[in-house]
């Protein structure tokens, strides 16, 4: 049996009688550690992350602690800003919006702390506009907030000042690409920035030194000074520290959302434990791990993974994707990520070319249109992709399938360009059948000129 | 047609300005919802009214308008249906939502744009990725929003939005 959950962040989310607002938050324990960290020195804020190896939450999976080292205060003379990601889009993904509805003060906190122990004075919660309702509540907690001097002008007394604005996006999911999300705050199209020189760290948002961090990974640091970054860091396993919001959805029996220590269970523990195995009796197909852009497993599928045995030394062993431990380096180890934490599964009734032709329509809708491979390539495997599912396929779709999404990878200027090809190389790598299959089967009898 | 711009509305505006003490620019989103929300959609006198007040041109903000998948050029109807349909909403039966919604209220059209029903009282849009997909397929009427709405809850939703 799985592990049972352990819910820091999911904490007093669907709790009876708790209420997303200040003063229930607040007699919940709420900024507390607001208090506490204001009495602290700023690095030895940021010391505390740094000793917890809290990884950002959004999907790269980047140390936070080293994010946060790029910039020294004491250093630079221009302003420094703190952007809060919660442009929460990738499909598989919906542990933000449960934050923001159900628990707005505990992201706001993490917030606070998180400006103060950067000497950021004016910060901005970048909210997608799909969610009007909670850009109401935050708008309304930072109210709240002000209120109480959590936000303001001299905060709680120390003469650190600080506001929170709430940002709307406006539909687009390239925004979620930190330097995408700068210029549409800055009030342009969302044109992702070229690194380098682009990083936030040096030159973000007004040409500034900008830390964006995803909602969850701010909500984490509230509680990387509670327990202090040492207690945090025993939590989960080495390098992947804490806990894990998963998003579950697709043809499973109980879908949601569901919080674990980081490594505490299996990918089939996952699936069949908790979300009480797949819906209609059916049998287990595929799962994309990680959010779509996660390369997709396939049941019985064998995969070679490095664990440390009993001994201590390094062993190989060879392991199925439902013995995948859930945890950053086992899902990279296999050949994908832990992106997002959202997780699909698929049943033996699905057809992965559907899947797929699903998938690359939306990164076609959403690709920026900056890049030339991109803005075409993502195009042209939504056109193929979607003839293939509509038996309309050509002999030699699969090959120019792949062929296209490899020209894509690598040539972009942000990741949006590995991002809509690894569903495409990991679909047809591991269902190669099915797609030739559709070939045989299609009404499509056009003679061909063949490809050199 | 000219336009009439209320002394609340304009104080709407210039809170919203006054979020972005570095950049007025930054205020181009925000001003583009508030005149989306009262006006119902982005008129070219629109976008030469917000550009004029940010001290842009014009084309800064026509750019947003056409990129941004939620600002729109044109009226939609009374009720805005935006049905979600990437991967796992399409796994949960979106397809099959859309589709009832659209016979139901007799809009027809490409799947992939907007479509309005005949008494212009819907536009039913296939969006991407709500964010909700544990409670698939999902569903926004206007700003409210919905977990699992199969054909027979769109129905009912068509009865409580009229």
């Amino acid at each position: 049996m799985a592990a049972p959950q352990r819910r820091i962040i999911f904490k007093h989310i669907d709790a009876p009688g708790y209420t997303n607002d200040i003063e229930c938050y607040i007699k919940n324990g709420g900024y507390e550690d607001l208090k506490k960290s204001i009495k602290l020195e700023p690095t030895a804020i940021k010391d505390e992350v740094k000793k917890s190896q809290l990884r950002g939450r959004g999907g790269a999976g980047f140390s936070c602690g080293m994010k946060w080292g790029f910039i020294d205060a004491k250093k630079v003379t221009k302003p420094i800003y703190l952007i809060c990601n919660a442009d929460e889009s990738e499909p598989g993904t919906f542990k933000d919006r449960q934050i923001i509805h159900k628990d707005p003060h505990q992201l706001i906190e993490g917030m606070i702390i998180s400006c103060f122990a950067n000497s950021v004075k004016l910060a901005y919660l970048y909210i997608r506009g799909e969610f009007p309702e909670g850009a109401k509540i935050l708008e309304r907690a930072i109210e709240e907030a002000r209120a109480k001097n959590f936000i303001g002008k001299n905060i709680l007394g120390t003469g650190y000042d600080l506001e929170i604005y709430v940002h709307r996006g406006a539909g687009a999911y390239i925004c979620g690409e930190e330097t995408g999300l700068i210029e549409s705050l800055e009030g342009k199209r969302a044109y992702p920035r070229i690194k380098p020189p682009y990083f936030p760290a040096v030159l973000g948002l007004y040409m500034c030194p900008t830390i964006v961090n995803n909602v969850e990974t701010l909500c984490n640091v509230k509680h990387v000074i509670n327990m202090g970054g040492e207690a945090f860091s025993k939590i989960g396993t080495p390098n992947n520290t804490g806990t894990r919001v998963l998003c579950v959805s697709g043809d499973v029996n109980k879908p949601g959302y569901y919080e674990f220590e980081c490594g505490s269970l299996t990918m089939g523990e996952l699936i069949n434990d908790v979300c009480g195995g797949i819906r209609n009796g059916g049998k287990l197909k595929a799962v994309i791990p990680g959010g779509s852009s996660a390369k997709v497993l396939r049941a019985g599928e064998k995969f070679k993974l490095k664990q440390k045995g009993p001994d201590g030394a390094m062993v190989e062993k060879e392991i199925t994707l439902e013995d995948i431990p859930v945890d950053f380096d086992s899902f990279a180890a296999v050949g994908t990520m832990a992106g997002s934490g959202g997780v699909i599964v698929m049943d033996d009734t699905r057809d992965m070319v559907e899947c797929l032709a699903n998938i690359s329509e939306f990164y076609a809708h959403e690709s920026c249109g900056q890049c030339t491979p991109c803005r075409e390539g993502s195009l042209w495997m939504k056109k193929i992709t979607h003839r293939m599912a509509h038996g309309q396929a050509r002999k030699e779709d699969t090959a120019l399938l792949k062929n296209v999404a490899d020209n894509i990878a690598g040539r972009t200027i942000c990741a949006f360009g590995e991002a809509c090809s690894w569903p495409v190389q990991s679909f047809i790598a591991k269902f190669r059948d099915e797609f030739e299959a559709k070939a045989k089967t299609s009404k499509n009898q056009e003679e061909v000129v063949e490809m050199h | 047609m000219s336009l009439t711009i209320s002394p609340e509305f304009e104080k709407k505006i210039d809170d919203a300005i006054a979020h972005y003490p570095v950049s007025k620019r930054s205020a181009s989103l925000p001003l583009l919802h508030l005149w989306q929300e009262q006006f119902g959609h982005i008129s070219d006198e629109a976008v030469t009214w917000i550009a004029d007040k940010l001290e842009l041109q014009p084309i800064n903000i026509l750019e947003l308008v056409t990129f941004y998948p939620m600002f729109r050029g044109q009226p939609f109807g009374k009720h805005h249906i935006r049905v979600c349909r990437t991967l796992s909403c399409a796994l949960g039966g979106s397809y099959e939502t859309h589709a009832c919604l659209k016979k139901a209220t007799g809009a027809d059209g490409d799947d992939h744009g907007p479509i309005t029903s005949p008494d212009g009282n819907y536009t039913i849009e296939f969006v991407e990725c709500l964010a909700s997909c544990g409670t698939a397929p999902v569903v926004m009427m206007n700003d409210d929003f919905y977990e699992g709405v199969d054909s027979a809850k769109a129905q009912e939703l068509l009865k409580k939005y009229q």
